[in-house]
């Protein structure tokens, strides 16, 4: 099993040994969202930016980014959870994941947090 | 927890979705005690400063009404309820304050309740956890005992749905709520109160309506009086008067869009692939119809039913059209 990381903005990164990053949110950022009514991803092929708005996140209430947490090419999207956004509250750590980014240095995941880390940062905002 | 006119506000227990369909299906129950109750005992004066019937509201009785400015602008939307002695007013938290400087500076003297506790006991299901209120219909106001503590009970709510608004004394609010939960009632917070005031096609103030907001345009003649209008002795009635006569610039209109995508306060609206001619006040995803809607001002040539708008969001056009109000039927028990 490959190792998660997280970032700040609450995006979980999962490197596959085809070198591919599966991004999702994270469970506390679903919970904070509340119901998910539309998800709108990116577009394959698509260059994105550390720290880049790629993909938006409604809730009954309110619209939110969701940001790329490193620098890649948009390999591959989950029409899943655009046909059913509700999947992302059930399981936004597994199933509800959102991209998958080529990434532009492999080497970055390293910047991210661990789950320790991420749970002390979230410690943080309570 | 949320921050709403300076007060720590539940956006939502259990989840929004839950909370909605409870209120739909069931008794759900809001905290509302940021909103500020008074008193006013001299019905003639205070009735210049609106332009509802309330001089001839019976006892017993509730209405809903507006004070407005000189030039028509809506400066509170309320709820006045005849308690006999008295009348009681409910006002928006964001305005309370605001709303009795402006009613004691036209000589309205007002005895303020701000500490006075309001839950609102919203669903079908409303009267059977409230049996004691049940002798009531829709818009009756009265005093009502409820498990030993005295409360002002209105049938009457902000959801669309049958229920009532309770008051009673701040220091037994939390016992009151604790009742009500412990009978089957269901905690909802300013998540689901959006949703469901939005989908009963209901104002909400500072979004839809505000001081630049003259009633005609809001769709809210129902709380204009005839009978006053054509006396014209209150504050606004000139500017009332001539937007019912000359018709107004822009019309509040309802309307749903295609597709999941919701759009919010503030998005551009233009006719398919043309001119802006309006914007959205307020947009939510409808949890009963399971479809984007929003209330917004258009020029009023756009706003006849089924006129196909496009709703600018994130750069984009949504489709949508305009759609009779309310979204979902009311269920007032009368």
């Amino acid at each position: 099993m490959s190792q998660i990381f997280y970032s700040k903005d609450h995006e979980w990164v999962s490197v596959g040994a085809d070198g591919l990053a599966t991004i999702g949110i994270t469970d506390h950022a679903q919970q904070a969202l509340g119901d998910i009514v539309f998800v709108e991803l990116p577009e394959p092929g698509r260059n994105v930016a550390k720290g880049e708005a790629c993909a938006v996140v409604e809730s009954v209430k309110a619209a939110s980014d969701v940001y790329a947490p490193l620098s890649g090419t948009v390999a591959e999207v989950n029409q899943a959870i655009v046909d059913e956004p509700a999947k992302v509250n059930a399981e936004a750590e597994a199933d509800g994941w959102f991209f998958k980014l080529r990434l532009e240095d492999p080497a970055a995941v390293a910047e991210l947090l661990n789950r320790a880390a991420y749970d002390e940062f979230l410690e943080t905002l309570a | 927890m949320v921050e709403f006119a300076g007060y720590d506000m539940p956006l939502q227990y259990q989840g929004i979705i839950a909370e909605h369909n409870a209120c739909r299906t069931g008794a759900a129950l809001f905290d509302v005690s940021h909103m500020g109750q008074a008193e006013i005992a001299e019905i003639e004066v205070f009735s210049r400063l609106v332009p509802g019937d309330i001089a001839g509201l019976k006892p017993g009785r509730q209405r809903y009404t507006l004070l407005l400015n000189e030039a028509g602008g809506i400066l509170d939307d309320l709820m006045v309820a005849n308690l006999g002695q008295h009348v009681q007013v409910v006002l928006n938290a964001s305005r309370k304050e605001a709303d009795v400087a402006h009613m004691r500076s036209h000589g309205v003297a007002v005895t303020t309740r701000f500490d006075r506790a309001l839950l609102a006991l919203q669903g079908p299901k409303a009267a059977e956890v409230l049996p004691e209120a049940a002798m009531l219909k829709f818009m009756d106001a009265g005093p009502v005992r409820i498990g030993g503590i005295d409360c002002i009970v209105t049938r009457s709510g902000y959801t669309g749905e049958d229920g009532f608004e309770i008051g009673c004394a701040g220091f037994d609010g939390a016992a009151l709520a604790e009742l009500l939960l412990a009978r089957g009632a269901v905690p909802a917070g300013l998540g689901a109160r959006d949703s469901l005031r939005l989908e009963a096609g209901l104002c909400l103030y500072g979004n839809d309506i505000d001081e630049g907001t003259n009633p005609v345009a809001a769709g809210l003649g129902f709380a204009l009086s005839r009978k006053r209008l054509s006396e014209g002795h209150f504050l606004g009635a000139d500017a009332l008067n001539k937007a019912l006569s000359e018709g107004t610039a822009e019309t509040l209109v309802g309307i749903k869009l295609e597709g999941r995508a919701p759009a919010r306060a503030g998005a551009e609206i233009r006719l398919p692939g043309g001119a802006a001619v309006g914007r959205v006040t307020s947009g939510v995803f409808s949890p009963t119809l399971n479809t984007p809607i929003a209330l917004g001002y258009v020029r009023s040539d756009c706003a006849k039913i089924g006129t196909a708008l496009d709703l600018i969001v994130r750069d984009k056009p949504l489709s949508g059209q305009v759609t009779s109000l309310p979204f979902v039927p009311h269920n007032y028990v009368r």
